[in-house]
């Protein structure tokens, strides 16, 4: 077992002004004025989670239920505002192509950057690149600015490059629906890779079926709180049965800001 | 199933744990260091893009403090009449000094949308950010020495061994930059108008720092003022080696490193407790 996620009671709060306060200026005279209102919103709530190394879990939830925020959590992007996050092991995140970088650079040399927001050093990164592009089929390309790559192409050499990095967690935020079959069964393929040499996946996705075919396990949030936690075809079909006006039980609290709002 | 704790122990994997107790500016401090190939990068990738489309490439960057230097050698020389000997010379060392330093804290303050970005996706120590805005600053301040040699060639201007100080008055301000841009990014990560308040500050601190003109032109009675600008201090550290040929007095010495000290370490304390909250101001 490589990786261990384990989250105590965890809650997100973000605080929001009741008025959207960007400038220093707006808010310097709020202050004055003793104006400043905030209301709190919950991402996730008493949310408790344990997970250990070898599992794929699949993440699903409406817009806005704390999904993104629990990746969040979990790749230390943001700190719990409450309750304890443990991570043991490396975690990448699947990153989109280009982000933080300039169309007018090269396949390569956003290879190099990338890398580089992984945390390698340039040396690691230019042994690492030659197999990076071979997976990625775009050995012709590499030399290209990537404002001339199609979706696909990106797609295939962010997922290479996240991938080949060889985290103990790897985090799928919505990213692999981009892409023809070929490079859809060789994600698929590559995640059974993963799972085998004892590495865990997160994958957040609206695609149930992504979701089936790719993890064993699944949780459901909304509003922030855990729903269910299991199997993930189960999981995945009580959602759906949901999602489409079933009548499902949901955690105390729940239920009556449903009918409320 | 193993604790987190016992694995801890066998140290067979990073840990992170939201709840240890530590201490947030040696963390950002250790985390910069192992992203040092990252700052590396983000200057590459500025200065690649910068001038991928561009005729001139490169030399642009020395290129406009010349045409700076033509025109306010003109003014300077001829209108004001101010008695300054080999005032190229003089403007020259004030404008690579400046350049530096406004190129550098501006690129920190605005920096916090494009950084924000990529850290909302991916946990990387956001100092790397004002350590690239240093890093392209210092890479433009070596390109812009090229032009200064050769206006000290043309003016027939001595190249003192003084010179050998540079390095060291280049590290002071760096560091005193570097303190500015930590305060303006934190700022900046919460309000957006700190951008665009800080250009009018930048513009206005120009004037008040003897940059085109020499402090001895500022009347007695108003020069008292000048003691409590920063960059009064450190722009003669940079300046007298240079154009003085000498280097500067222990007591100015030690006062530009005491300011640039203070500057950096409260910059880098204050950003280090604010990381936590940048993730919810994006």
């Amino acid at each position: 077992m490589s990786s261990v996620i384990l989250l105590e009671k965890v809650s997100v709060r973000y605080r929001i002004p009741r008025e959207r306060i960007g400038s220093l200026k707006e808010y310097a005279i709020r202050r004055l004025k003793r104006r400043l209102h905030f209301d709190e919103f919950e991402a996730l709530r008493d949310f408790s989670l344990e997970v250990s190394g070898g599992e794929s879990i699949g993440v699903i939830g409406r817009n806005g239920a704390g999904k993104s925020t629990l990746l969040r959590l979990i790749a230390r992007v943001m700190p719990p505002s409450t309750g304890r996050v443990v991570v043991v092991g490396r975690t990448a995140p699947l990153l989109e192509l280009g982000l933080g970088f300039h169309g007018e650079l090269t396949g390569r040399e956003n290879v190099m950057l990338q890398g580089a927001l992984l945390g390698f050093s340039r040396a690691e990164m230019r042994r690492r690149t030659p197999r990076i592009v071979e997976w990625a089929e775009i050995e012709e390309f590499i030399d290209a600015p990537v404002r001339t790559y199609s979706t696909g192409m990106s797609a295939r050499l962010a997922f290479s490059v996240a991938t080949d990095a060889e985290p103990d967690i790897l985090l799928v935020d919505e990213a692999l629906a981009v892409g023809d079959e070929r490079f859809q069964l060789k994600c698929h393929q590559r995640m059974g890779e993963f799972r085998k040499a004892g590495k865990t996946v997160f994958l957040v996705s609206h695609a149930l079926s992504a979701v089936r075919d790719n993890c064993q396990r699944a949780v459901w949030i909304h509003e922030g709180r855990l729903v269910r936690d299991g199997d993930a075809a189960t999981v995945a079909d009580l959602y759906h049965g949901w999602s489409i006006g079933e009548r499902v039980a949901l955690p105390q609290g729940l239920l009556e800001r449903e009918k409320t709002s | 199933m193993s604790t987190p704790e016992a694995l801890a122990r066998v140290g067979i994997a990073p840990v992170y744990d939201s709840a240890a107790p530590r201490s947030r500016a040696l963390e950002e401090a250790r985390a910069l260091w192992t992203y040092r190939g990252l700052v590396h990068e983000l200057v590459v990738r500025d200065i690649k893009v910068r001038y991928k489309r561009s005729v001139l490439g490169v030399a642009w960057t020395m290129l406009a403090p010349l045409l700076n230097m033509v025109a306010l050698t003109l003014v300077f020389s001829t209108l004001l009449k101010q008695q300054i000997s080999n005032y190229p010379v003089f403007f020259m060392t004030g404008a690579i000094f400046w350049a530096f330093f406004s190129q550098t804290t501006s690129t920190a303050a605005s920096q916090t949308q494009d950084s924000n970005e990529i850290a909302k996706r991916i946990y990387i120590p956001r100092s790397v950010f004002v350590a690239s805005a240093v890093g392209v600053g210092l890479v433009n301040l070596v390109l812009s020495i090229l032009p200064l040699l050769i206006i000290l060639v043309a003016t027939r201007f001595p190249i003192h061994p003084t010179w050998a100080f540079l390095p060291v008055a280049v590290a002071v301000e760096a560091l005193f930059a570097a303190g500015v841009g930590l305060w303006l990014f934190t700022f900046a990560s919460r309000f957006s108008d700190v951008r665009e308040m800080y250009m009018v500050i930048v513009q206005t601190w120009f004037f008040l720092t003897p940059i085109v003109y020499h402090p001895a032109i500022v009347p007695a009675k108003y020069r008292y003022a000048l003691w409590f600008n920063p960059l009064y201090y450190l722009v003669q550290i940079f300046r007298k080696p240079v154009y003085d040929g000498v280097l500067p007095s222990p007591a100015l010495f030690g006062m530009s490193l005491a300011i640039a000290l203070v500057t950096f370490v409260s910059g880098w304390i204050y950003f280090s407790n604010r990381a936590d909250r940048f993730a919810f101001y994006g």
